[in-house]
């Protein structure tokens, strides 16, 4: 289960950023989700709510925004058919994901002193 | 503080980040392809489930080249040194990273067990993940390519289960193909039409090692990526 992992890299992330500008709380944070990133939203958080004791984070409310996959075409950009093969159905070029892998902290809220 | 008014009131600001939260992970793979760039190795994250074969496609491929090319590989395991051992016995220069109850390998790790492997002499670094489907695929090692390996045992299904594993995969190798005559209803075409889905350019090789079958396939997407991948550093250096 690599979102334990995550969230340390979370936290170690968080911590750094409120240390350089010297924040005494955090208060929320906000991470994205890629559908296809290989994480899942609710073991994140199970591993956030485990983890945040005792940390900068103790007291940060998690938000977490899932992002569906978005395929598109690279030649013709015709809308991709959905649950079928990754193909373009207008001109059979192999898809390409625009997003939807991304595991990014997009935002923190800290009390500075 | 609040700065304005000096009335007491904790000041909460925003900080915009926008950044992987894997961005450390990500710089230390960075550093590991730089490595492994500037001495043409040609690494490869071998991923798969337990059992999948990742070991014997090694063997096979170490034996297929044997007095060739020189191979050296770095095996995750929880807790045994035994697949370690097979690659050695095969000819390949071999270190297990033991990962205790760790579900995947990361860069670090492979960063580390580099100081213990000589492997900037070798002309392909296999780094066999830890078996499992999942975990493996969302963390960067630095790898040039990323190889999975499916055995029709596993069922026809498991693309369509695990699509982020094989989504990023460069190849599929499909093992123990063999064994189509014992399982029955199973066919080579659903896996290629369920990769179909979860993969836009699916490359996919079916490989049966004990008897040598698909083996050339492999060997030679193998040898023309590598042509590819190392010779533009050699060249750059050679104008330099």
């Amino acid at each position: 289960m690599h979102e334990y992992s995550i969230v340390q890299a979370l936290i170690d992330r968080v911590a750094a950023e409120a240390r350089a500008r010297g924040a005494v709380a955090v208060y929320h944070l906000e991470v994205s989700i890629g559908e296809l990133s290989g994480v899942e939203c609710e073991l994140l958080a199970t591993a956030f709510e485990t983890f945040r004791a005792g940390t900068v984070c103790a007291a940060a409310e998690l938000t977490i925004s899932r992002v569906p996959a978005r395929w598109r075409c690279p030649r013709c950009a015709a809308p991709p058919a959905a649950g079928g093969p990754l193909r373009c159905p207008a001109c059979g070029a192999g898809l390409r994901l625009e997003g939807g892998d991304e595991i990014l902290l997009e935002r923190i809220e800290m009390e500075v002193a | 503080m609040c700065q304005d008014c000096g009335c007491g009131d904790p000041e909460v600001v925003p900080v915009e980040v926008h950044d992987r939260i894997l961005a450390t992970n990500d710089a230390r793979a960075r550093h590991n392809r730089e490595h492994f760039v500037e001495r043409g190795v040609f690494a490869v994250n071998l991923m798969g489930s337990p059992g999948s074969g990742k070991t014997a496609v090694l063997e096979a491929t170490a034996r297929a080249l044997a007095g060739r090319r020189r191979l050296a590989a770095l095996s995750g395991d929880l807790a045994t040194d035994l697949d370690g051992e097979r690659l050695r016995s095969a000819g390949i220069a071999a270190r297990t990273i033991t990962t205790g109850s760790a579900c995947h390998l990361d860069a670090a790790m492979v960063h580390s067990a580099l100081h213990h492997l000589a492997w900037a002499e070798a002309d392909y670094l296999f780094i066999e993940n830890v078996g499992n489907l999942v975990c493996p695929a969302v963390y960067d090692l630095g790898q040039a390519a990323n190889v999975v390996a499916l055995s029709i045992t596993e069922g026809e299904d498991k693309p369509l289960k695990y699509p982020v594993m094989f989504r990023q995969a460069d190849v599929v190798l499909l093992t123990k193909v063999d064994l189509v005559p014992h399982l029955g209803g199973t066919h080579l075409a659903a896996f290629r039409r369920n990769l179909e889905r979860v993969m836009p350019e699916p490359v996919v090789f079916p490989l049966a090692v004990s008897q040598g079958l698909g083996m050339a396939a492999w060997l030679g997407w193998l040898e023309a990526r590598r042509a590819a991948t190392v010779a533009v550093p050699v060249a750059v250096e050679g104008h330099a």
